[in-house]
């Protein structure tokens, strides 16, 4: 029990001198999360509306297979981007394995269906009657679009956020593509596996709480959002 | 419109920042070596330790990834890295026959030991490796509180250890399946020592990692001489004709920067504990054997 007091004091000594080896992990660890989450947002934002937006022949069975996906474990994303990526594989010539923009590519697989589905989901909160009114009032469908995104924009923020969560937390892609490499791919997830392997519990701890810390400040800047667009 | 405007701004500011960020990601770096190597050596310090050193000398980037010396040697075949440092001979003898490896080098050794707790359940101490772990398997059937830890990853050192069953006159599959008394790890040789350390069991372990962890861990070494103990690390490059995309000039300044006289000697030097070296510095074609114990190394030393 000591120990892990002991581990515990000594971890936020690192956070407060701002240990560069543990400071870079963090750093890194947000800067591939957040382009993954705003490649991913990019992509996915619009086409969950176009497929909200439009009736479908399978248009159910296709919101059913995205949510599927969600529970898509992140080893077997990691292995299939890992094959995709390797020299070996079809994405080999562009040399990708074990860089930053593989994990970037990999975490944008595995969190693109949480944003499409939830998209979608958040858009068909927003009332019918929003979209009649719009129209009567002699929107265009684009002008009707716009609207609707505008009144679930704060659903998809928070599908954003929660897309990045899930970025930021995984470890299959992170380890299978990134590699773990010092000051290059080590991220939060990989580093704390691997410093808990050699025992280095100290580190491990206090790149655990850092992790929290950022969960907690997502969590408050979106609260604020939330209270402000209310 | 104000409103509009300030979403636009932040959203031009956050893009920004992305797009920034994403070119401050450390590839501008004119050369990189990816480098797979086995737990074993990284989790000793000692590749972190020589690192800088290269990484000065040749203005390069080394990029280390870490894992069993099974999963090093498949990316060496799908060219996925530029250079390999393992400890499986019969792997890499493969590797470099079937071409996909060239100019192999063996840079240092270190042996194996059978370690276990002081009281030594299944009475090993001091026997052959082969006594040894049929004296376990004997024990561990009857009572399964008597337990081996393996890596069980594919390892070098999870070569080794079922080399050493085959010796001993086992089939491995019988011995995997022959009851709860043996545990497989699935994980590097750091987490592997810690978990048998946990259950106090017996495990296979290269005396690197083990003196690396001293102070942590209870177990006490058991076994530690045997011809299948000794243990050589070797360094091959990817072969650049099966995959010119490969950085083999900066593969072979790799292999001779540890080959070179200061970097073994810097090896040899690494990490003592009790006066015990992590890693014996063994510049040679690999045909040359080091003594396959300590006891045996520190009387040719003297």
């Amino acid at each position: 029990m000591s120990e892990i007091i002991e581990a515990f004091i000594q971890a936020i000594e690192l956070i407060i001198t701002l240990d560069p080896e543990v400071m870079g992990i963090a750093k890194r660890s947000i800067l591939i999360s957040s382009l993954s989450t705003f490649f991913a947002a990019l992509i996915c934002i619009p086409i969950g509306g176009l497929i909200h937006f439009h009736d479908f022949a399978g248009k159910r069975s296709l919101i059913g297979i995205i949510q599927t996906l969600f529970s898509l474990p992140t080893v077997i994303v990691g292995l299939f981007v890992f094959l995709m990526l390797s020299r070996a594989g079809p994405l080999g010539i562009f040399g990708l394995l074990f860089t930053p923009y593989g994990m970037v590519l990999g975490q944008m697989v595995l969190i693109s269906p949480i944003i499409l589905g939830f998209t979608i989901s958040s858009l068909s909160g927003v009332g019918i009657e929003i979209k009649d009114t719009a129209l009567s009032l002699g929107a265009t469908k684009f002008q009707t679009i716009v609207t609707i995104i505008k009144e679930a924009r704060f659903a998809v923020i928070s599908t954003i956020v929660l897309g990045f969560g899930r970025a930021i937390s995984e470890v299959g892609v992170a380890l299978m593509i990134g590699g773990n490499i010092r000051e290059f791919t080590r991220v939060f997830t990989t580093a704390i596996a691997m410093e808990t392997a050699k025992g280095e519990v100290v580190i491990a701890i206090s790149l655990g709480i850092i992790l929290m810390l950022l969960a907690l400040m997502v969590n408050l800047v979106m609260n604020i959002i939330q209270y402000r667009g209310n | 419109m104000n409103k509009k405007l300030t979403v636009l701004v932040a959203m031009i500011m956050l893009s920004g920042m992305l797009i920034t960020g994403c070119v401050e990601m450390p590839t501008e770096e004119p050369e990189v070596l990816i480098l797979a190597t086995t737990t074993s050596l990284y989790d000793t310090g000692l590749l972190v330790h020589l690192e800088p050193i290269f990484e000065d000398k040749h203005n390069v980037d080394l990029q280390i990834i870490s894992a069993g010396t099974g999963i090093a040697i498949r990316h060496g075949e799908d060219g996925d890295v530029d250079v390999l440092l393992v400890h499986d001979r019969a792997r890499e003898d493969a590797f470099v026959e079937a071409g996909y490896g060239v100019n192999r080098r063996c840079i240092a050794y270190n042996y194996f030991l059978i370690i276990g707790s002081k009281d030594d359940p299944a009475g090993i101490r001091g026997m052959s490796p082969e006594d040894a772990v049929t004296r376990i398997m004997e024990a561990g059937i009857k009572d399964p509180q008597i337990r081996f830890v393996s890596r069980g990853d594919d390892s070098g050192t999870h070569a080794r250890e079922i080399a050493i069953w085959v010796s001993a006159g086992h089939d491995y599959e019988m011995v995997r399946m022959s009851g709860p008394w043996y545990v497989e790890a699935g994980a590097g040789m750091g987490a592997t020592l810690r978990m048998a350390n946990e259950k106090s069991a017996y495990t296979l372990v290269d005396i690197g990692t083990f003196l690396a962890f001293a102070g942590d861990v209870d177990l006490v070494p058991l076994v530690e001489v045997g011809e299948l103990l000794f243990n050589p690390y070797g360094v091959i490059a990817v072969n650049p004709e099966l995959h010119p995309h490969v950085n083999f000039e900066m593969a072979n300044n790799f292999i001779n920067f540890l080959m070179s006289p200061e970097i073994q000697q810097k090896i040899g030097e690494f990490g003592v504990v009790d006066g015990r070296p992590l890693f014996f510095p063994l510049a040679s074609d690999c045909q040359r054997k080091g003594c396959p114990t300590w006891e045996l190394c520190k009387t040719s030393a003297s």
